[in-house]
């Protein structure tokens, strides 16, 4: 185990003060302060050996998150796809332009939309800054999600990764919210509205306590609004709590997550790689149950198992240089894409919020507008109900899929490869087949103007998907005798329905929700 | 190999007295620290709203008797004059929240998700739960009339003037 460095003593600290040639050495301080400034903020010199540069990562605070020596697997591109790296920068640079929008953006309901104005036409660079930091959310939302995907198709959530997945869903709603939250702030209409229409599906339950006759003593959606809003419309309070949470709790709650996120992929022996890139060693390490007890803990003796770190050093490579260097390519790429976009296109400012003409169209950002198609049926059942039942079912997948089998392997190997293809296609034909159907026939109400409200509330187009991906998921389980490939099954089925309900709500909803085929064909008004 | 480092003096069992005061120690912080908690949440919830005075006045009766409707956008509603009397209906779209627009002769049209309702308000398309609010409408002394926005009444209920 590398021990602490010493820090070397410079020359001049070591030089005895031997008769009267202090000034010298005081004009040589001066002319060396600062080589010797370097020395004492960097312990070690350049390093130049492995060993050496192990160390550096090993004793430096920041560096040492990650571990001096990295399995050659984990760094194809193949086992993460760059992910996690490209997310967490675009975190970063998010941070980085937030704040100096701060220096000038007011949270003020009078003030809000002016100080934007400013940003984007009079503060130098405001621009800029504005249109990375806008570009670079919508990046992160949608890295996040391939980040997650990624994570999900090579089985990055079994064994001792079950609960860094579950960090990973609370990282995946932390970023949601900051975009959701982030989005009110310029109080253009787009912004007004989208909240608006966001706060009344977080009083939706009423839908149901009405139906039940209970909302009055049990308001479960109105407190949530009131909640939310600090009022009952989108005004001041709102957006006081809005800026709150977006400048200050969640990106803290964030950079908390993250470093648990983090530390547990190490706890948890490095990130996912299939068992043949360990056969020859994997009896060394063992399983956690027959890994050898721990002995010594920092101070005392602690009872226990080790942890799996570094057990395992053949077909391991040095962190430094070529994790680093992987990193700082990534780094690289997603800012130069970033400020590219920033730099050519201008993020959308419409005009200021007015409570009393709607957006026509009012869509939410493109990451809710596949709920917001759902939502066009029933405000419940697609605003929150499924919501729920899709985040809570994606924390709960390490717990129900535990066969230990293919971590690491992209889909499964070839059987899996399969279920993926043909579930992708049964999902596909199946939302298309949805959406044509109620495009042309409508919903309930319009082939029975009286069913009750409680039919209405329930039976969504979405819920029917659910029911129908679920029913999947349970005969490929079946049919494959295996949970992974049920699992891919209804993760491949949530995926396709994102996307296509996505790209619909997009490019072929128009004024009044009506379908058309592009935006061309929108009438003028 | 743990079992012996456990079986060694210095892993005899803490006497129960002490396990007894630490647990009480560790669940008396729990418990301070949930009351402390729940405190805390307590306090974004409002108790007093900013437009907690909702009733506003919307000028003259007489100027509302004479007209069939008369829209008020900048309160989100329209009052009906009809032979019972006065009423009100909100503009605010029960499903979202949008402002709903009137299509004559046929009752409401909302943009935002293509909810439809009648001339009463009740629903007749469209994913919206209920009908459209009618709103409580009174008399003020000095004879204008008034609107609280919070306070909704039976779709029959008219303000006889
Ligand atoms: C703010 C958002 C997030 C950031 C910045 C982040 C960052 C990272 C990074 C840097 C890694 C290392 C591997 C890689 O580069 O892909 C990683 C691994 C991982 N992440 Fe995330 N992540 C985020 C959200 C998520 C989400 C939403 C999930 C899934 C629900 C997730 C699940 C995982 C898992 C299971 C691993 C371990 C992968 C393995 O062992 O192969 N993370 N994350
Ligand atoms: S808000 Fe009126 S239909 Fe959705």
């Amino acid at each position: 185990m590398a021990t602490e460095t010493q820090p070397p003593e410079s020359e001049s600290d070591q030089t005895p003060p031997d008769g009267n040639n202090s000034l010298r050495r005081y004009f040589r301080n001066i002319v060396d302060a600062p080589r010797d400034f370097g020395r004492s903020m960097i312990r070690h010199g350049r390093p130049t050996s492995d060993r050496a540069r192990s160390q550096a990562i090993f004793t430096n605070l920041f560096l040492h998150i990650m571990p001096t020596r990295i399995h050659k697997y984990s760094l194809r591109i193949r086992a993460t796809l760059g992910l996690g790296v490209i997310t967490l920068v675009l975190f970063f640079l998010l941070t980085a332009t937030g704040i100096p929008l701060m220096i000038y953006y007011k949270p003020s309901v009078e003030q809000a939309y002016d100080s934007m104005k400013e940003i984007q036409y009079v503060v130098p660079t405001g621009r800029f800054v504005r249109n990375v930091h806008r570009w670079a959310a919508h990046a992160m939302v949608a890295c996040v999600m391939l980040h997650m995907a990624r994570a999900f198709y090579t089985a990055a959530y079994k064994g001792a990764r079950k609960f860094n997945w579950v960090i990973g869903m609370a990282l995946f709603v932390m970023t949601l919210a900051l975009s959701f939250t982030g989005y009110l702030l310029p109080w253009d209409q787009l912004a007004f509205w989208a909240v608006t229409i966001g706060s009344e599906i977080a009083q939706s339950p009423r839908e149901v306590t009405d139906a039940l006759g209970i909302t009055s003593w049990c308001d479960v959606g109105g407190f949530q609004k009131q909640l939310i809003l600090g009022a009952n419309h989108v005004g001041q309070e709102a957006l006081t709590r809005f800026y709150l949470l977006h400048v200050m709790v969640l990106p803290l709650a964030t950079v908390a997550l993250l470093a648990v996120h983090f530390w547990r992929i190490r706890k948890d022996g490095g990130l996912t790689r299939p068992d043949i890139e360990d056969r020859t060693t994997a009896s060394a390490i063992g399983s956690p149950e027959t890994r050898p007890a721990r002995t010594y803990g920092l101070m005392a003796v602690v009872p226990g198992r080790t942890s799996a770190v570094n057990l395992n050093l053949t077909n391991t490579i040095p962190t430094w240089p070529n994790a680093l260097y992987a990193i700082a390519a990534l780094t690289m790429l997603t800012l130069a894409v970033t400020l590219a976009c920033g730099y050519f296109f201008d993020a959308p400012l419409t005009e200021q919020a007015n409570p009393t003409v709607p957006e026509n169209p009012a869509k939410a950002p493109w990451y809710f507008l596949g709920l917001q198609e759902l939502v066009s049926y029933s405000a419940f059942a697609g605003g929150v109900a499924i919501p729920a039942i899709v985040v809570i079912g994606l924390m709960l997948v390490p717990y129900l899929d535990r066969d230990p089998e293919d971590v690491g392997v992209w889909f499964a190997g070839k059987k899996g490869k399969k279920v993926t293809l043909l579930t992708a296609i049964l999902a596909t034909v199946t939302v298309i087949g949805m959406l044509v159907f109620t495009v042309n026939n409508g919903w309930l109400r319009n082939w029975y103007p009286d069913v009750p409200q409680i039919v209405i509330t329930f039976v969504n187009p979405g819920t029917v998907l659910l029911v129908v991906f679920a029913l999947w998921s349970l005969c490929v389980t079946k049919w494959t005798n295996s949970t992974r490939l049920g699992a891919i099954a209804v993760f491949t089925c949530f995926l396709v329905a994102f996307v296509i309900l996505t790209y619909f709500a997009t490019v072929h909803r128009g004024p009044n929700w009506d379908f058309y085929w592009s935006q061309a064909d929108w009438p003028h008004h | 190999m743990s079992n012996d480092l456990h079986s060694s003096p210095r892993f005899q069992p803490p006497p129960e007295r002490r396990d007894f005061l630490g647990l009480a120690a560790i669940w008396s912080a729990v418990v301070g620290l949930g009351v402390a908690a729940l405190g805390a949440v307590r306090l974004p919830m409002p108790s007093v709203f900013p437009e907690s005075n909702s009733r506003v006045k919307l000028g003259p009766v007489s100027r509302f008797k004479e007209v069939e409707t008369t829209p008020v956008p900048e309160h989100r509603l329209w009052v009906y004059a009809s032979d019972e009397g006065l009423y009100a209906i909100s503009a605010v779209c029960t499903h979202l929240g949008c402002i709903v627009s009137k299509e004559e002769g046929k009752g409401f049209f909302c943009p935002c998700h293509g909810s439809r309702f009648d001339i009463d308000g009740k629903v007749v398309a469209g994913p919206a739960p209920k009908p459209l609010l009618h709103l409580l409408l009174s008399v003020s002394p000095d004879g204008q009339l008034v609107v609280d926005k919070q306070k909704e009444v039976g779709g029959d209920v008219r303000l006889q003037v």
